[in-house]
C-alpha cells in the first residue's frame, strides 16, 4: 500500500468559524448480555488550536469512551456509536473512509495514555516505536527515522537520547516511560492530542514534571489539548476550559477560573468540595454521597439526582437540558452552561 | 549472554546424570539380561557367572552405572541384539528420526500458526469454531488410528503412496508420515497462537499501535504477531525433542527405521545397550532442545535478556 507522503490534502488551513475538533451530540452504547450499557450520551465539545480542554468525570462518565470514539479505537463490538458526528477541521471523522481516517490517527490527531508500560510495546525498542511514525506517515528511512526518534526523546529531555533510543520500554522509568509517550504523541506536530489521565499512574512528585512539559510543548505547538482527568489538581493549573461529565453526559462546562470560583451544577460543587484542603485539618473529608449509577440503568430525568440534595420532583422526571448560564440579571457569562434545573440558586446562592 | 549459556550448560550436567541413571536403573536393575539372552532354556550356570563377569553385572549398580558412562563418553555404546555395535543403529536411525521431525515441524509452523493467527483475529467467527472443533478431535483421536487410516487410503486405496517407507527414508516419503506425527501438536499450536493472538488482540500496546495510525498490515504482523508467536515458538522448540523420541507409533505404521523403531526393537529383545544407549541420546537432545527454547526465548523478548 502507498504511503501518502503528500499531508496538505488532510490539512486545510484553518476556516473561521469552524472548530479544529468538534464532538456533536455523540451516542456510544455497549452490548452486554444483560442489556445495553449507555456510555455516553450526547456529548458535545470543541477544542480549538492552543486551547486546553480538561475533561473531568469519574470512572465510568465516559470520558475515555468519548476519547477512544474520537480516536477511532473503540472496540466494536462490544461498543456501538448510535449517534453524532465527529468533526475535524469541519469533516465528519465517522463517515470518512477508514484509510482516510487512518492518516488523520497520529498525525493530525494523536492519543496519550495512561499507562505507558502497557501501551507501548515491550519486544520493540523505544527507538523503533518512535520512528515508526515517520516511517509510516512520512515515508522516512529507518536510518532517518530513528535520528528523529532520538531528536524527539531529546525533546522531551530524556537523558542521554542517543544511547538510550536502542533500549526497550521496561529499561525506563515511569516519568521518562510517559515522556517517550508524549514524545510519540508529538511525532509528527499533530493539530490535536488527547491525553487520557497522563500522570495518573505516576509518582505524585513526576506527576508535576510531566503535566508542565506537556503543557510547555502544547503552547510551542499551539496545539488543541484535550485532557481527561479525575484530578482536580492538575485541571486548575493548565486547562482554559472544562467539562465536567457524569454518567455519560456533560452536565457543566465553563472556564477554568469561573467553574473553580462558583460551579453551576451540584456535582460541580460535590467535587470541588472534596477537595482535601490544609485550613479544613482534622475535620472530616467531605464526599458525594452514594455512588456513580450503573450504565445499564441510568436514573430517570436527572443522572445525578440520588445523590443530590437539592434533588426535587422535578429531577427525577426530566432530563435537565444544558442550558447557557447566566448572571442574576440576565446578562451572559461567556462559555458556561449547566444541566441543572437548578442551576442559578446553585451559583448565585 | 555467554555467562547465561555456561550457567545453563552447567545447569544441564545434573540433570543429565539424573535422567539417565534413573533409566540405567530401570533398564538394568528390574530384570536379568543374562537369562533374557539364553530364553525359556535357561543358562549353564557358569556360563551365566561368567557372562555376568564380563558386563559387570556382578558389581553394584552405581559402580555398573558409572562404568556404564565411562564407555559411553569414549563412544562405545555397547552391542546391539543383532551383533552390531549400537552406535552403527544410531547412524542409520538418527538421520531418519530427524528428517521425519523436521518434515513435521514445518507442517506445525505453516499450518498450526496460520491457523492459529486467523482464528485468533475472528474469534466466534465459523471458521473460528469449525477450526476448534477440528483441533479437539485431532486431539481426541490416537494418533494409531489417524495413521493408519491415511496410510489405508492415500497408500492402499488411492496408491498416491507407498504404504511403506523404503529404508532409506527419503523426504518425500516421509511427508505424509511427518503430517501424521505433527498433528496432535498442530493442534495445539494452533489453540496455543490462537489464544496468544486473541489475547494480545485486547493488549493496550495494540490500541497504540492503531492510534498511532498504523495500517492494519504493519499493526497485526509488527505489534501483534511479534508477542504472539513467543510462546509459540517455545512450544516448537520444546517439541523438536517429543517429535524425535514420541515417533515411536507413527515409526511403526509407516515401516520408518528410525529411533522409534530402534527403541521398540530393543524393549521387545530385552537389548539394554540399545535402550539405554538411545535413551541417553534423546535425554541429551531433550536438554539442548530446551536450552534453545530459552535462548530463543531471551532473543524474542527484551524484558527476559536484560532482566
Amino acid at each position: 500500500m502507498p504511503i501518502d507522503m503528500d499531508k496538505t490534502d488532510v490539512t486545510e488551513a484553518d476556516t473561521p468559524g469552524v472548530p479544529l475538533l468538534e464532538v456533536r451530540d455523540l451516542h456510544v452504547e455497549f452490548r452486554t448480555r444483560e442489556g445495553a450499557a449507555k456510555a455516553v450520551n450526547g456529548v458535545s465539545y470543541t477544542v480549538d488550536a492552543g486551547e486546553t480542554l480538561a475533561v473531568l468525570g469519574e470512572s465510568g462518565s465516559g470520558k475515555s469512551v468519548t476519547a477512544q470514539t474520537i480516536m477511532g479505537i473503540l472496540d466494536t463490538p462490544p461498543g456501538r456509536i448510535t449517534g453524532g458526528e465527529i468533526l475535524f477541521r469541519g469533516e465528519d471523522m465517522l463517515t470518512m473512509s477508514e484509510e482516510r481516517r487512518r492518516t488523520i490517527r497520529g498525525d493530525k490527531i494523536a492519543m496519550i495514555f495512561q499507562d505507558a508500560l502497557s501501551a507501548l510495546n515491550p519486544v520493540l525498542s523505544v527507538g523503533y516505536q518512535l520512528g515508526e511514525m515517520f516511517r509510516v506517515h512520512r515515508g522516512m528511512s529507518r536510518k532517518d527515522a530513528k535520528a528523529k526518534a532520538v531528536e524527539l526523546m531529546d525533546r522531551v529531555r530524556i537523558p542521554a537520547a542517543k544511547e538510550r533510543v536502542n533500549d526497550f520500554p521496561h529499561q525506563f522509568s515511569g516519568g521518562m516511560r510517559q515522556r517517550i509517550m508524549i514524545a510519540m504523541a508529538l511525532a509528527l506536530e499533530p493539530d490535536v492530542i488527547i491525553a487520557d489521565e497522563p500522570t495518573t499512574a505516576l509518582d505524585v512528585t513526576v506527576q508535576a514534571q510531566v503535566m508542565d512539559l506537556l503543557a510547555e510543548l502544547q503552547r510551542d505547538f499551539t496545539m488543541g489539548l484535550i485532557l481527561i482527568t479525575h484530578d482536580l489538581g492538575v485541571v486548575a493549573d493548565v486547562a482554559d476550559k472544562i467539562a465536567v461529565m457524569y454518567a455519560g453526559r456533560i452536565v457543566e462546562s465553563a472556564p477554568v477560573e469561573e467553574l473553580y470560583k462558583r460551579p453551576a451544577h451540584p456535582y460541580t460543587k460535590g467535587l470541588l468540595d472534596s477537595i482535601p484542603r490544609l485550613d479544613h485539618k482534622g475535620k472530616e473529608l467531605y464526599a458525594i454521597k452514594g455512588l456513580p449509577p450503573s450504565l445499564m440503568a441510568i436514573p430517570g430525568g436527572c443522572a445525578f439526582n440520588p445523590r443530590c440534595a437539592r434533588a426535587r420532583d422535578i429531577c427525577r422526571t426530566e432530563v435537565p437540558p444544558l442550558a447557557d448560564v447566566t448572571e442574576p440579571d440576565g446578562t451572559p457569562i461567556g462559555g458556561r452552561s449547566s444541566a441543572c434545573h437548578f442551576w442559578k440558586e446553585t451559583i448565585h446562592g | 549472554m555467554g555467562r547465561y549459556v555456561l550457567r545453563r550448560l552447567i545447569q544441564m550436567i545434573p540433570v543429565f546424570v539424573g535422567a539417565t541413571f534413573l533409566i540405567f536403573v530401570m533398564v538394568y536393575a528390574l530384570g536379568d539380561p543374562v537369562s533374557a539372552l539364553f530364553g525359556d532354556r535357561g543358562p549353564d550356570p557358569a556360563t551365566a557367572k561368567a557372562l555376568r563377569e564380563e558386563f559387570n553385572l556382578d558389581k553394584p549398580v552405581w559402580q555398573q552405572y558409572l562404568l556404564y558412562m565411562g564407555d559411553i563418553l569414549t563412544g562405545d555404546f555397547g552391542t546391539a541384539f543383532n551383533g552390531e555395535p549400537v552406535t552403527a543403529l544410531m547412524d542409520r536411525a538418527f538421520p531418519i528420526s530427524f528428517r521425519l521431525m523436521v518434515t513435521a515441524l514445518v507442517f506445525e509452523m505453516l499450518i498450526g500458526i496460520t491457523l492459529g493467527v486467523i482464528t485468533g483475529l475472528r474469534r466466534g467467527r465459523s471458521l473460528d469454531t469449525s477450526v476448534l472443533v477440528l483441533t479437539l478431535a485431532v486431539i481426541a483421536v490416537p494418533t494409531f488410528v489417524l495413521g493408519t487410516t491415511a496410510q489405508y487410503f492415500l497408500g492402499v486405496e488411492f496408491g498416491w503412496i507407498d504404504p511403506a517407507v523404503s529404508p532409506d527414508a527419503r523426504l518425500d516419503e516421509l511427508i505424509v508420515p511427518g503430517l501424521i506425527l505433527s498433528l496432535v501438536s498442530l493442534a495445539y499450536v494452533t489453540r496455543l497462537t490462537r489464544t496468544s493472538v486473541a489475547e494480545n488482540t485486547r493488549a493496550d500496546y495494540i490500541r497504540t499501535a492503531v492510534a498511532k495510525g498504523l495500517p492494519r498490515r504493519r499493526v497485526t504482523v509488527r505489534h501483534l504477531l511479534r508477542n504472539s508467536l513467543i510462546p509459540v515458538i517455545t512450544y516448537l522448540g520444546a517439541d523438536v525433542g517429543t517429535l524425535m523420541a514420541g515417533a515411536i507409533v507413527t515409526e511403526r505404521i509407516f515401516n520408518i527405521q528410525g529411533v522409534g523403531y530402534q527403541l521398540y526393537q530393543g524393549i521387545l529383545r530385552q537389548n539394554s545397550p540399545t535402550v539405554v544407549g538411545f535413551v541417553v541420546v534423546l535425554v541429551l537432545i531433550f536438554l539442548l532442545a530446551n536450552l534453545l527454547v530459552d535462548l530463543m526465548y531471551a532473543v524474542l523478548d527484551p524484558r527476559i535478556r536484560y532482566a
